[in-house]
């Protein structure tokens, strides 16, 4: 079986990485109580989503 | 000419996949609001939605054929009786899927899926607003609106400034009272629906 002729050195190994990167994931302000919540989900803090109560928060 | 790209397998076999969407069916009538993992919900739009169209006429045929989707008679009985009717002329579009974020231990996007005929409380308003500001061709009437309302602010004296929150935040409490009340009677766990409404108290 073929096997890998050079350990790959930890620069190229890095450089590979550099694109790897997990980009920030946007949030948007929730309209009833100001908390962010992610877009297109109801926000965690207080449950509303387009200005209606959907889940129940219990802390 | 990619064929079979319908719908979604779910990791099940046709005979598994079928009895989860059985199980789900019956879970939605019943209790008209389920949570469930974002692609269950949306696949089980596919599944339902025939189903509530064909319960909206209550006729033989329209029964066996819901009947032999859910072989069970209680669903195919609350489905005839009440989501049908509801229904009334609604086009389709019976059930909607709210995502409510990730479930702790597998990290799945989970989702509230709901009948729409049931759970329609006050969002109408909501809903025209944001549909306004999204089309691009209503802008301007927008912003006609828009300097308006801030010139009559600016007019204002301080004393209706102070009148105008409070009324909104009543009106908002009254909100969120009609909507706690549905909650409560929607939420399983009384607790939770408890615990929610002491938060909201607190924070009149």
């Amino acid at each position: 079986m073929a096997h890998p002729k050079r350990k790959i050195s930890k620069a190229r190994r890095d450089k590979r990485r550099a694109h790897q990167a997990i980009s920030e994931v946007t949030l948007a302000k929730c309209s009833n109580c100001g908390a962010f919540h992610k877009y297109h989900n109801a926000c965690p803090e207080c449950g509303y989503y387009r200005g209606r109560q959907v889940i129940s928060i219990n802390n | 000419m990619r064929h079979r790209v319908k719908g979604k397998g779910l990791s099940r076999t046709p005979a598994h996949r079928k009895a989860t969407f059985r199980a789900l069916t019956k879970a939605l009538v019943k209790e008209h609001r389920i949570v469930t993992t974002v692609t269950k919900a949306k696949e089980l739009r596919r599944f339902v939605e025939p189903l509530i169209t064909r319960s909206k006429e209550d006729n033989n045929l329209n029964r066996k054929e819901v009947f032999s989707a859910l072989q069970d008679k209680e669903t195919v009985k609350s489905l005839f009786a009440e989501v049908g009717p509801a229904a009334g002329d609604r086009p389709g579009g019976y059930t909607r899927v709210i995502k409510i974020g990730h479930r702790q231990g597998d990290g799945a996007e989970m989702a509230v899926i709901e009948l729409v005929d049931f759970n329609d409380v006050q969002p109408e308003a909501k809903e025209t607003k944001k549909k306004k500001t999204r089309r691009a061709g209503k802008s301007s009437t927008k912003k006609a609106t828009a300097p308006a309302a801030i010139e009559e602010v600016a007019v204002d004296n301080e004393a209706e400034n102070v009148v105008e929150p409070i009324e909104n935040a009543s009106e908002s409490n009254s909100v969120t009272e009609s909507t706690k009340n549905i909650i409560e009677t929607l939420e399983m766990n009384d607790d939770s629906a408890g615990e929610f409404s002491q938060k909201d108290s607190d924070e009149e």
